[in-house]
């Protein structure tokens, strides 16, 4: 059904949108915790700048990892020589781009869940000998579940869509860093290249329509194993 | 069982500034109007604010000494608290809400005992639901009964019954009561109804404004004319017996100054009972009644008269080893002439009786 190349971008999509939401994940949620509990002075400043990637071209974020984490930039060379962690043309290149411009997603979704809760709760979760850990794990975590789930599968669906980053950051290799997008690029580039780019945006679409309706679901199940 | 409270903690306007000691079991009311900082107060014992000058220790154990800039967090105080509002946990069942403090009770009562309180507390059936499918009143005992299970050495109530209607507090009344006779466990339950104290409490401290205007027994205090103004519909409270069921349907109760009668009590002879006579429901008279409505007249004695206000007089009495006051005219007061040492008749209009399920426990 589907050819070598179209499976091959396929995957590689859904394995760089996995990794970048997962990789995302505890980041978003240990900053939204940490800015529901913490008041100071400039905290919308910094709230905006977890909102930028959202805001900037992300052709502009792609071009800023490029500048800082490229083969011969010292960051991108001593993250190589000391983890082994080569991001330049390279899946986890793409990864991270995604992973950075779908954060805003994820850190809204949380923030706004962690917000709703009343901290009247974790004060009842004291008094029956919860300490600051256990009220975290089984009381913020579980309630703000929802929202987590929420941001991931929108954060995840965001994902699977980005190109500008991901192109400008790690380039169009197949089988490395050609996902869906950039496959449908290159399709279009290609004379007589549209019905391969038709098929992908078919597969685009079907992938896009499976996790609207996941998100769904997760949320509706969710709620209701929450008692909302 | 000993709780000690030292507070200062000024915020806004208000100064509170209070000290007391709690020893013994069963319930202590802490009295006020609204805003007298009884909360505030609670909370600074369980460790959910931190006052700006003080000290408190729980069983002989400082769990706040500013001075000292000792503060041991809630988790560790070993202080129960049911909330005005339940505040169950939404995501967990009723069941798994009464054994979150239970599994982490640092010595966890055991299976028995679980069995016991969720029997004391009627949750037999709630245990599979979730809190938002619970009624106000059942919210209320699977908060009590959260509570207990986490074996407490004291528990702290705010209010637990101002935000229930009168059918749903009538149904929490006897659970509570239940606690105070059943349990050994020092309560302090902060209210500003007369009620609640009337029935539940066996000790009382009445703040106003941000201080500790009294401290006692509630059998003393309630009727203490000293204290009319800081406790709306004051009245006697004092423990009786069920003495006879009579065939004209009345039941005759006694008490430690004589007889009252009362409409058929559904309890058997002997039961123990709590008696209140609220001051505005006594008339008085110097000399014996004749044919009158009222089932009730006892003799007494002017204990001391207190016409402290601009129309009306509190008049206390000695009914046997009973203290009683009534409240009447100060133009009454006038004509009768009244004066410490005299003989007068007690009309009673109306008797309340408070059913005590438990059997009372010695103070400790």
């Amino acid at each position: 059904m589907l050819t070598a190349a179209e499976s091959e971008a396929l995957f590689l999509s859904l394995r760089v949108s996995l990794v970048a939401v997962l990789c995302a994940l505890p980041v978003a949620l240990g900053i939204a915790v940490l800015l529901s509990r913490i008041r100071f002075p400039g905290r919308s400043l910094v709230e905006g700048i977890l909102f930028l990637p959202l805001a900037l071209p992300p052709v502009v974020v792609g071009y800023l990892l490029l500048v800082t984490l490229g083969p011969r930039e010292p960051a991108g060379a001593w993250l190589l020589a000391h983890f082994g962690l080569r991001f330049a043309f390279d899946w986890k290149g793409a990864a991270l781009a995604s992973g950075l411009i779908t954060f805003p997603f994820q850190f809204r979704a949380m923030h706004l869940a962690l917000r709703a809760q009343d901290p009247a709760l974790r004060q009842a979760a004291a008094t029956l000998g919860a300490g600051p850990l256990d009220r975290f794990l089984n009381l913020t975590l579980p309630l703000a579940l929802p929202g987590i789930v929420a941001g991931a599968i929108t954060a995840f669906a965001a994902s699977l869509g980005e190109f500008g980053a991901i192109i400008t950051f790690v380039s169009n290799i197949p089988g490395e860093t050609r996902t869906l997008p950039l496959a449908i690029y290159s399709a279009l580039q290609q004379p007589g290249g549209e019905v391969e780019a038709a098929r992908l945006a078919g597969l685009s679409i079907a992938l896009a329509l499976l996790g609207v309706m996941l998100a769904g679901i997760a949320d509706r199940r969710l709620r209701a194993a929450l008692g909302g | 069982m000993t709780v000690e409270v030292a507070l200062r903690h000024r915020f806004g306007n208000f100064a509170l500034d209070v000290g007391f000691h709690v020893q013994r079991c069963g319930i202590t009311a802490l009295f006020g109007p609204s805003g007298a900082g009884k909360t505030t107060i609670v909370n600074a014992i369980a460790g959910l604010v931190r006052p700006q000058h003080g000290r408190i220790a729980i069983d002989g154990r400082v769990v706040l000494d500013t001075a000292a800039r000792l503060f041991v967090p809630p988790e560790l105080r070993g202080a129960g608290y049911v909330f005005q509002d339940a505040r169950l946990f939404p995501h967990l069942s009723v069941e798994t809400n009464l054994r979150f403090g239970w599994r982490r009770a640092a010595e966890r009562a055991d299976q028995a005992r679980f069995a016991e309180i969720v029997g004391l507390l009627g949750l037999e059936s709630l245990l599979a639901r979730r809190p938002r499918r619970l009624s106000g009143g059942e919210k209320s005992r699977v908060a009590l009964g959260r509570a207990l299970l986490a074996s407490p050495r004291l528990l702290l109530l705010d209010e637990p019954l101002a935000a229930l209607d009168a059918p749903r507090k009538a149904e929490i009344f006897p659970y509570l009561e239940r606690l105070r006779d059943m349990e050994r466990l020092s309560m302090i339950y902060v209210t500003h109804s007369t009620e609640e104290v009337a029935r539940l409490a066996d000790e009382m401290i009445v703040l106003h404004e941000g201080r500790v205007a009294a401290q006692g027994p509630v059998f003393d205090l309630l009727s203490d004319p000293e204290l009319g103004a800081l406790v709306p519909s004051h009245g006697a409270v004092f423990p009786a017996t069920v003495a006879e069921h009579r065939n004209d349907g009345l039941t005759a109760i006694a008490f430690d100054g004589g007889i009252l009668l009362v409409p058929h009590l559904d309890r058997p002879l002997a039961a123990a009972l709590r008696v209140r006579l609220r001051a505005d429901d006594l008339m008085l008279a110097r000399e014996a009644p004749q044919a009158i409505s009222a089932n009730n007249v006892l003799a007494a004695e002017v204990i001391s008269v207190h016409a402290q206000h601009a129309t009306q007089a509190d008049v206390r009495l000695r009914c046997g080893n009973v203290k009683l006051v009534s409240r009447i005219t100060r133009a009454s007061l006038a004509r009768l002439g009244l004066a410490a040492g005299q003989r007068v008749f007690v009309i009673v209009k109306s008797v309340t009786v408070d059913p005590q399920p438990g059997t009372p426990h010695d103070a400790e």
